[in-house]
């Protein structure tokens, strides 16, 4: 109780300084979102719903073999079918398409192969583009691809990571199949687990998962000779138009990028993709604009994929379960090139093994390896989901290990909430938080101890459904990024943000901002936030983006960046509008400018009952007819924000999940969110972050799994084989929150879009662990399936028998 | 993805389907719902070079009371059969196992005759036909056949329809007084189909299993009448505690049941077991209203 009085102490001083509003005011409030009426009925623009004159249509030819010599191409056969315009293969573009970017070589000798977005000469996964045929209409470019001949000389696939280190594996590139090591390390490692009492050593798989956005990608692109326009269904316009422009040698200011509505990305729109590339090629090739639209199925196969890691992870303890030291040893799946941040992911991960604990020591080594897969990259967290199962998962062995609740173990590690700012053994400071408060709410919440009591009587009874509880109390670093901090990474970009605001004649006000929203609701956040700076109504706002012809500037988003970064942009940028107004209401009331007070959209003259509306010196800054000497006439500002620190999200999830030991079949039967995300700008929208990543981190710890066969196909190609759950197969998540504000910025928020994502999955196999801990299970590999559930049973039978 | 293109017919008696069909070569292909068909097309798996879309033929839609059985039209959609009184009053069992059908969205265009043409033995319809021997109703140019359940399920995605033959419509018959039903369908998600699903009937007096029939899904090419745990149920005590389990036990025998990425057959076989145990457990502890 005193611990949640604490941090409502915090809010309020947030609030009194300013950066909220008043009470009552925009933010905070559940505002329903005022672009889903656009995008729930359709009347929007996604990519693939663009028509223009004379558009030809796209469709690429992929590899069928994983790993294969391109002996002989010829394309002329396709070239007489009916509708075709053109027909090309990577030798066609080879002279021009350079190679995909990697922005992010993690080490000063990360091995960057290069990678022709058409194959050239060789194919290294399935699915790799190698021919396409443009044509008249969508049908009839599909029929033509058949006629396209092409031979091919197997080469040997790369499949498993610890197959491909080894002495005489085949190998995906010349140079090997090892892209890069890169450690990291903090306090004396050794001394950690010197005579440690307690040592837990555990191998985890994250398996191979495939991102499935609601709109597939699509891509138009059109030239008038001089320049280009690329509608892309893209998260990063503004990043993708600098690298378009690196990467075909279109002058960056003769190329416009265009993210229209596009239907959620999860990472795996964060990416420079083949068809972005070879579409604008091909359009300046033709002169004709061209669209091409991805299938599901061309979708699995070619869409970059997520996860993909083995983690080796070993704690060294006291006797009472004090984490001494951990270390990590983890091997990354790259598939068969770099791509954008592909080699970067891992590396996000590399700062959150630690989590929320205390320790004394640290040591991480991450190896890139190639394989003959479609390449890894960002996905929903990107490293940091896969850091905090291994943590959660291990922290719960060791609870296991020395016989006490898996929340007690906890408690007895993570930073108390007095401890903040706490600078973390990866040398990361936490701003806030507040574990406890958190905690105790969920367990509240979800009735802990009766629970605990019906496992008991389950395990008496020999229940063949038996119950288990799985905790998981994370944190992650979000907010990417301070572009310092990045910079040290070697990543080749920064991590600020920038936001204009406009204020028109009438005193309506557009922001442009350089977030990209792809389903995230900026439209209405940016408003509730201005609304509350300038006093205009929400109503007035609009906002722009994705659109680098309108939004210059911006660095896009992913990484739960756009309101910890993004946002801040937009309440600088305001702050600089609202004092040019405060200078032409001074001006007007003939008062000094420090006398002219502003709230809710009213400037005072202090001590006096003159007021003008921020509308009223809109106009008059518009008719410029009096304005203060040399004073320029604009209210307009922009603001570009550089965050000083990551924000630290953190929060306690807590899931019941009865397991069938006749079946090995899972059912949550309840599951509690409580999150500290900050202070909150929109509750409705938290809860729609909060609800969609829970369900995609149930996702990979029950249903999700890229499969390659021996041969290195993908056989998950349809969504009969990439199971995802529905809301049927989901249930009812209770959701609350805690509210500790980020000190590290005005707003005191911390970010929201990956969150559940990150917290739930160790929630859930946790749970289902501790249902068959007294079978002797102790791990079930994700995803856990009835199957995988069953077999996991049988064996530890087989080795009690 | 798109399919291969092929020519489309959409006749609107049963007689002009059949000219149209009997002319449109041996490739054609009868469309229906397109649940199943069409993702086969899209995946080109199937190409058909023309398609007889018999969705406006009336006179093979609707369920009918026909005394010792119930008709139900080959494109009646799984959700009139789902909602009809007449088929959940007569033959529960065919209620219970269309309603898991997929998703709503796939109910209400899918077909019961089509689901059943289409031969899938991960469908959850086959298994039900098979155990209570329905009767498939087919017409060709030449006249009218009829097909019983044992002998329409030939192969995987094959039945015994024959070039020209059009599935008009399946006889259901009434079993009687005094039966319990369950379907008991195991799978990953809520729209996935069967990893495996079984149909029982029980029929019982004062606590003693009489008669079971149980169809099994997705546990070979064809679905699976499992013949032993018939045998091995007959007369035993009902119930949880009773000998079903032991009677269950007989259900993979002689099954050879599918390796996919959901399950090896070896836990098929296990789930079969299992989950028939629970069918005939529900089954008997349901007994149909009707005397």
């Amino acid at each position: 109780m005193t611990e949640q009085l604490e941090a409502g102490t915090v809010t309020q001083q947030v609030k009194e300084n300013g950066a909220l509003g008043a009470p009552g005011g925009e933010v905070g409030k559940a505002r329903r979102r005022k672009e889903d009426a656009r995008l729930v009925t359709g009347r929007t623009q996604w990519t693939d719903n663009i028509q223009l004159p004379g558009l030809l249509h796209v469709a690429f030819l992929r590899s069928p073999m994983a790993h294969a010599r391109i002996t002989r191409v010829d394309t002329s056969p396709a070239r007489t079918r009916p509708g075709v315009v053109a027909v090309f293969s990577g030798q066609d573009f080879a002279g021009e398409q350079g190679s995909l970017p990697c922005a992010w070589p993690v080490t000063p000798d990360t091995v960057i192969p290069d990678h022709p977005p058409m194959a050239v000469s060789e194919v290294r996964y399935v699915g790799e583009a190698v021919a396409c045929v443009i044509a008249t209409d969508r049908y009839k470019a599909a029929d033509a691809l058949e006629a396209i001949e092409i031979d091919y000389e197997p080469l040997e696939p790369v499949l498993d990571m610890n197959e491909a280190l080894a002495e005489g594996s085949p190998k995906v590139h010349e140079t090997g199949n090892e892209s890069f090591t890169w450690k990291f390390a903090g306090g004396d490692i050794e001394a950690a687990f010197r005579e440690a009492p307690v040592v837990i050593d555990r191998t985890y798989v994250q398996q191979r998962l495939i991102p499935s956005a609601m709109e597939p990608r699509a891509v138009v692109a059109q030239t008038d000779g001089d320049s280009f326009t690329l509608h892309t269904s893209t998260q990063i316009p503004h990043v993708l138009r600098v690298m378009l422009a690196l990467t075909t040698g279109i002058p960056e200011h003769k190329l416009r990028v265009i993210a229209p509505d596009v239907g959620g990305g999860f990472g795996s729109k964060l990416q420079v993709t083949a068809e972005e590339v070879l579409c604008l090629l091909i359009t300046r090739r033709l002169g004709k604009p061209v669209k091409w639209t991805e299938a599901r199925s061309e979708g699995n196969l070619t869409v970059h994929h997520g996860r993909d890691q083995i983690q080796h992870i070993r704690v060294a303890a006291d006797a009472d379960g004090r984490v001494r030291g951990v270390q990590v040893k983890l091997l990354a799946d790259m598939g068969a090139y770099l791509m954008l941040v592909t080699p970067g992911v891992p590396i996000l991960g590399a700062f959150m093994y630690n989590g929320i604990y205390k320790m004394d020591a640290y040591d991480f080594t991450c190896t890139g390896v190639f394989t003959t897969k479609m390449p890894t990259d960002a996905y929903r967290g990107a490293g940091r989901p896969e850091a905090t199962f291994a943590i959660e998962r291990v922290m719960d062995e060791l609870a296991a290990e020395i016989g006490v609740d898996p929340m007690e173990i906890r408690r007895r590690n993570w930073i108390r909430h007095h401890e903040f700012p706490y600078t973390t053994i990866c040398g990361l400071t936490y701003d806030s938080g507040n574990y406890e408060a958190a905690t105790d709410r969920a367990l509240a919440l979800f009735g802990y101890d009766k629970l605990r009591a019906e496992q008991s009587d389950r395990r008496e009874r020999e229940d063949p459904v038996q119950l288990g509880i799985g905790i998981s109390t994370y944190t992650e670093m979000c907010g990417l990024a301070p572009s310092r901090v990045l910079g040290s990474l070697s990543y080749a970009a920064g991590g600020w943000e920038h936001a204009d605001v406009r204020v028109l004649p009438t005193g309506k006000v557009e922001v442009v901002t350089g977030t990209s929203p792809h389903g995230q609701g900026h439209e209405t956040a940016w408003s509730q936030i201005v609304a509350d700076s300038l006093g205009v109504p929400f109503e007035d706002v609009a906002v722009l983006h994705g659109d680098t012809a309108s939004s210059h500037k911006g660095m896009d988003t992913y990484g739960s960046r756009s309101l910890a970064v993004g946002g801040i942009a937009v309440v600088h940028a305001c702050d600089k509008v609202k004092e040019k107004a405060r200078q032409v209401a001074a001006h007007l009331m003939e008062a000094s400018p420090d006398d002219v007070e502003f709230s809710e959209g009213r400037f005072r003259v202090r001590g006096t009952g003159t007021s003008q509306t921020i509308q009223e010196i809109a106009l008059a800054t518009f008719a410029a007819h009096n304005l203060p000497d040399g004073f320029e006439p604009r209210l307009d500002a922009s603001a570009t924000f550089d965050p000083e620190s990551f924000s630290f999200p953190h929060g306690t999830h807590l899931c019941a999940v009865e397991v069938d030991t006749e079946t090995g079949a899972t059912a949550i039967r309840s599951y509690v969110a409580v999150d500290d995300v900050g202070n909150v700008v929109n509750p409705l929208i938290v809860e729609g972050q909060v609800h969609g990543g829970i369900a995609q981190g149930i996702a990979q710890a029950l249903f999700e799994e890229a499969v390659y066969d021996s041969d290195g196909n993908l056989l998950t190609t349809t969504m009969a084989d990439y199971l995802l759950p529905s809301a049927a197969d989901l249930p009812s998540f209770t959701t609350d929150r805690t509210e500790t504000p980020a000190t590290t910025n005005p707003l005191g928020v911390k970010g929201v879009g990956e969150a559940g994502t990150i917290a739930s999955t160790p929630a859930v196999v946790n749970a289902i662990v501790d249902a068959l801990r007294p079978h002797g299970v102790h791990d079930v590999r994700m995803p856990c399936t009835p199957e995988r559930v069953w077999r996991t049973l049988r064996s530890v039978e087989g080795e009690s028998a | 993805m798109i399919p291969a293109s092929f020519d489309y017919f959409r006749p609107s008696t049963l007689d002009e389907a059949l000219e149209v069909f009997a002319g449109a070569g041996e490739e054609a292909k009868v469309l229906a719902g397109g649940q199943s068909l069409l993702p086969l097309l899209r995946l080109r798996l199937a190409y058909p070079t023309a398609m007889v879309d018999v969705g406006r033929v009336a006179e093979l839609r609707g369920v009918a009371d026909r005394g010792d059985h119930v008709h139900i039209g080959a494109t009646t959609t799984h959700d009139e059969v789902v909602r009809s009184p007449i088929v959940r009053e007569h033959c529960p069992l065919v209620a219970l196992a269309t309603a898991t059908v997929a998703d709503p969205a796939v109910r209400h265009r899918g077909t019961f005759g089509g689901s059943l043409a289409h031969a899938d033995p991960a469908g959850d319809l086959p298994a039900v036909a098979l155990a209570l021997d329905m009767v498939f109703v087919v017409r060709s140019s030449t006249g009218d056949r009829t097909i019983p359940a044992a002998d329409f399920f030939l192969d995987y995605l094959e039945s015994a329809l024959q070039p020209g033959e059009i599935l008009t419509g399946v006889r259901v018959p009434k079993l009687g007084p005094g039966w319990g039903f369950h379907y008991e369908k195991f799978h990953r998600t809520a729209q996935a189909w069967a990893t495996v699903g079984v149909a029982a009937a029980v029929r019982q007096t004062n606590g003693t299993v009489e008669e079971v029939r149980v169809g099994l899904t997705n546990m070979g090419p064809t679905p699976v009448r499992a013949a032993g745990v018939e045998a091995a149920a007959r007369g035993v005590e009902a119930g949880r505690n009773g000998s079903l389990r032991q009677a269950a036990e007989q259900a993979a025998e002689g099954t050879d049941p599918p390796a996919d990425l959901h399950a090896q057959p070896d836990y098929r076989k296990h789930l079969a077991r299992v989950l028939t145990h629970r069918a005939l457990v529900s089954a008997s502890a349901h007994r149909s209203p009707q005397t």
